[in-house]
């Protein structure tokens, strides 16, 4: 909803402005907005639509490892599989992104040079945010300067559930600030925050402080991206939009595995935010196993029959 | 233009096999009727079938089947038999449910997101329901044993035709009565594959008798000497006649008929719930809902505001064929009802109210109306007091409590109501002094079987479904 406060920068003078504004924000009911994502999630999106969502699927993908198993090996092979994804069809597009640990953007950089193939690192002690302010500022720095163009940081959840809004404000404001150029990806978290109402509040939050994107989740923790999740996330960048006229993206990632869930979240985004979001600038999947069973709707499509698993690549 | 374009996505026809005529269902066989006419499909005025036109006296052999059936076979049958039979029926409709689905959007026009998804479950729920009650009726706090009325007259509306034909169908064969039931003349089709299934369940002949025709076979029902029970859903004006014809006999009746519900929303509501329980509340079945939200209250501070969010997404509605499987929108169920809703609007526009639809293509052939909202409504227009019956909305202003009340009652209606607040004990205030019969609190057009559903004032008499919808059914 447009916020009634002008100009906005005054609400967040104080713990005491930022929380009159915050919690002014009209209620989610919960039981509606269930319903609501559930029912977009019956739309039927078949043959050229499909074809046209499942392309503009890839095109979102930010392709992720995060795990403590990475290598440069494993990177390097992500990166390839991100520039082409099918390699037996020229046609199928690239991703959007390649994410992963700060520790492996050197060689993703390296990887991807000349690809236009953007580079993510999450940052700010990934995934539970639990270090000083400074080591955080100094993980970003590190990432960028190695070569991420685009940062995914963590709120600090338990600064944000004990009411700490201002605290959570300064501390994106100033990631936002050591990003430099960088892309600001600010990861919510929401199967901490729990209610929908708490996911209006931190979306409003990370936009004000300057968040390029607001992000559902880590992939750490359960839940993680869900469509009604995504929906309050999509209502508040559309409301942002219109009472500041400033664009943010948003990217649900974990959870999100076959294409015809894809395609749910590409209606919500078309029928909520609008079809100025349907762009890999404004809407990104957080995913890994996601993009192959992308490849295999794709080639089901074209030619009109299931391959195994076998005839798309691992990574 | 969205970039995003769904691609056609139409349930397939082929699961229904229409015949080019039907019959009248009486004593368990198809027989021919005295006339016949015809029945279309509203979003292409396509003619599906010819239907056998039931005279007085077709109505009275309907009624002496069900007569002979109530007396030999299901008025002594014990309930814990009856209940074998709705069971059945319950599973039959489960079963055939794409069928049914399918065929009831073709005759009304509604969207087959709204047949599959509302109509039919809740059909099927609804005898699946009163199938439990029928070897329990002595527990439900109507005497200690009660006894069914007799044969039932029941005349049905056109605007949720299976839906309404289980409502009035599955209590009345619970408490053991034998029915007549008279589906709407634009919309027989559904009962007639119902007709079907009484056969596949092996119903026993005459309990349910299907008379399809127009107001005069109706009229033959009810005014039937032998009936002695009337039940009627539709129009306020067809309401009063039945009433005056019933006056002085000893049929029992129930009426349920036409609604202008106030649908209310706070300045603390959940916007964005609250615009989807607007337009669930008049876009539902194209506003063809007795109990449809046709006016909303909102409050003054935030009335700028929700309309702008409404707008916005009355542009996403999917105005078009009903059976894409991504209509939001259907067809209007006729000509007769289109030029209603038509002549209303005019009226609204030559009134001063100020009225916007969103930009939509509508089918060239076919019965079709634009999602539209007024505003600038106020309490003497007639936009506001008459049932319109359709896809429009009338938008009024309140700025406290106290008036939002006094103008949600201020109507010769009672039927629904709803009340959109963040705040519990305001929507249990609120409730508490609204003079309608069903009031829904943060949600809109939710029916249960389990839940008695009917009016004050103008909008009839009597309660359907739950313990309390066996009681018109039932002599203590």
């Amino acid at each position: 909803m447009t916020a009634t406060i002008s100009p906005l920068s005054e609400v967040t003078r104080s713990d005491a402005a930022l929380r009159t504004f915050l919690h002014g924000l009209p209620g989610v009911d919960r039981v509606g907005a269930d319903a609501r994502a559930a029912g977009l999630g019956t739309r039927s999106i078949k043959t050229t639509a499909k074809a046209w969502a499942i392309d503009l699927a890839i095109r979102m993908v930010d392709l992720t490892t995060l795990e403590g198993s990475d290598t440069p090996g494993k990177v390097r092979a992500l990166c390839a599989k991100a520039r082409q994804p099918d390699p037996g069809d020229p046609t199928c597009p690239p991703v959007a992104a390649i994410c992963v640990y700060p520790s492996m953007v050197p060689t993703a950089h390296e990887a991807l040079r000349g690809s236009g193939i953007h580079l993510a690192s999450v940052a700010t002690a990934f995934p539970s945010g639990q270090a000083p302010l400074k080591v955080k500022l100094d993980d970003t720095r590190a990432a960028v300067a190695a070569g991420a163009d685009e940062i995914d940081m963590v709120i600090s959840r338990g600064a944000f559930l004990s009411g700490r809004y201002l605290e959570v404000f300064e501390e994106i404001t100033a990631i936002k600030e050591a990003c430099g150029n960088a892309h600001l990806k600010v990861i919510l978290e929401t199967g901490e925050l729990v209610t929908y109402d708490n996911v209006r509040r931190a979306s409003w939050l990370a936009m004000l402080a300057g968040g390029d994107f607001i992000k559902t989740s880590t992939g750490k923790v359960a839940p993680a991206a869900t469509l009604p999740v995504t929906l309050i996330m999509l209502e508040a960048v559309r409301d942002f939009l219109d009472s500041t006229g400033r664009k943010v993206g948003v990217k649900p990632a974990g959870g999100i595995r076959t294409t015809k869930d894809a395609i749910k979240y590409l209606v919500m985004v078309n029928e909520i935010a609008g079809d100025g979001w349907l762009d890999p600038d404004w809407f990104r999947f957080g995913a890994s196993t996601l993009l192959n069973d992308l490849l295999m709707q794709r080639t089901k499509l074209a030619t009109g029959h299931y391959s195994g698993p076998d005839y798309f690549t691992l990574d | 233009m969205s970039r995003f374009e769904y691609a056609p996505a139409p349930e397939s026809r082929s699961i229904v096999k229409l015949q080019p005529s039907y019959g009248l269902f009486i004593n368990g066989e198809f027989v021919d009727g005295a006339g016949s006419f015809k029945t279309i499909s509203p979003a292409s005025e396509e003619v599906l079938a010819e239907i056998a036109e039931a005279s007085t006296a077709d109505v009275d052999r309907a009624v002496k089947a069900a007569r002979r059936a109530y007396e030999d076979v299901w008025g002594v049958m014990p309930g814990r038999e009856r209940a074998k039979y709705l069971f059945r029926i319950a599973r039959i409709i489960a079963e055939r449910s794409r069928e049914l689905a399918v065929l009831e959007s073709l005759n009304n026009g509604k969207p087959i997101k709204e047949s599959r998804d509302v109509d039919v479950p809740l059909a099927a729920a609804h005898f699946f329901y009163y199938a439990g009650w029928a070897d329990k009726l002595p527990y439900a706090g109507f005497g200690a044993d009660p006894r069914p009325l007799g044969v039932a007259g029941q005349v049905i509306p056109w605007n949720f035709p299976l839906l309404m034909l289980a409502w009035k169908i599955a209590p009345a064969l619970a408490a053991g009565n034998t029915v007549v039931l008279k589906p709407a003349e634009t919309t027989p089709l559904t009962a007639l594959l119902f007709a079907e299934i009484c056969q596949q369940a092996e119903l026993p002949p005459g309990v349910v008798n299907i008379v399809t025709g127009a107001g005069e076979t109706g009229a033959a029902l009810v005014n039937h000497p032998d009936v002695d029970k009337v039940a009627f859903t539709g129009s306020t004006e067809v309401g009063r006649i039945i009433a005056r014809a019933v006056a002085g006999t000893n049929k029992k009746v129930t009426l349920e008929l036409g609604g202008k519900a106030a649908n209310i929303v706070f300045d603390d509501a959940a916007i964005d719930q609250a615009v989807e329980g607007i337009v669930t509340g008049i876009f539902f079945n194209q506003g063809h809902v007795c109990c449809a939200g046709s006016r909303l209250l909102v409050q003054e501070s935030v009335a700028d505001q929700l309309l702008e969010s409404l707008k916005r997404r009355m542009a996403t509605l999917r105005v078009g064929d009903p059976l894409d499987k991504n209509t939001d929108v259907g067809a209007i169920n006729s000509a007769e009802q289109l030029s209603r809703i038509k002549a209303l609007a005019e009226i609204g526009s030559a009134e001063g109210a100020e009225r916007w639809s969103p930009a939509c293509e509508l089918p060239e052939r076919g019965f079709w109306f634009a999602p539209t909202i007024f505003t600038g409504v106020s309490q003497a227009h007639r936009i506001a007091r008459e049932e319109i019956f359709g896809p429009v909305l009338s938008v009024l202003t309140f700025r406290t409590p106290g008036e939002a009340v006094e103008k949600a009652n201020n109507t010769p209606y009672g039927l629904s109501a709803g009340v959109w607040s963040e705040k519990g004990s305001r929507i249990l205030a609120i409730a508490d002094q609204l003079r309608a019969g069903v009031v829904w609190a943060n949600t809109f057009n939710k029916f249960d079987p389990t839940s008695p559903f009917g009016g004050y004032k103008e909008s009839g008499y009597g309660r359907e479904g739950g313990r309390h919808g066996l009681e018109a059914y039932l002599a203590g």
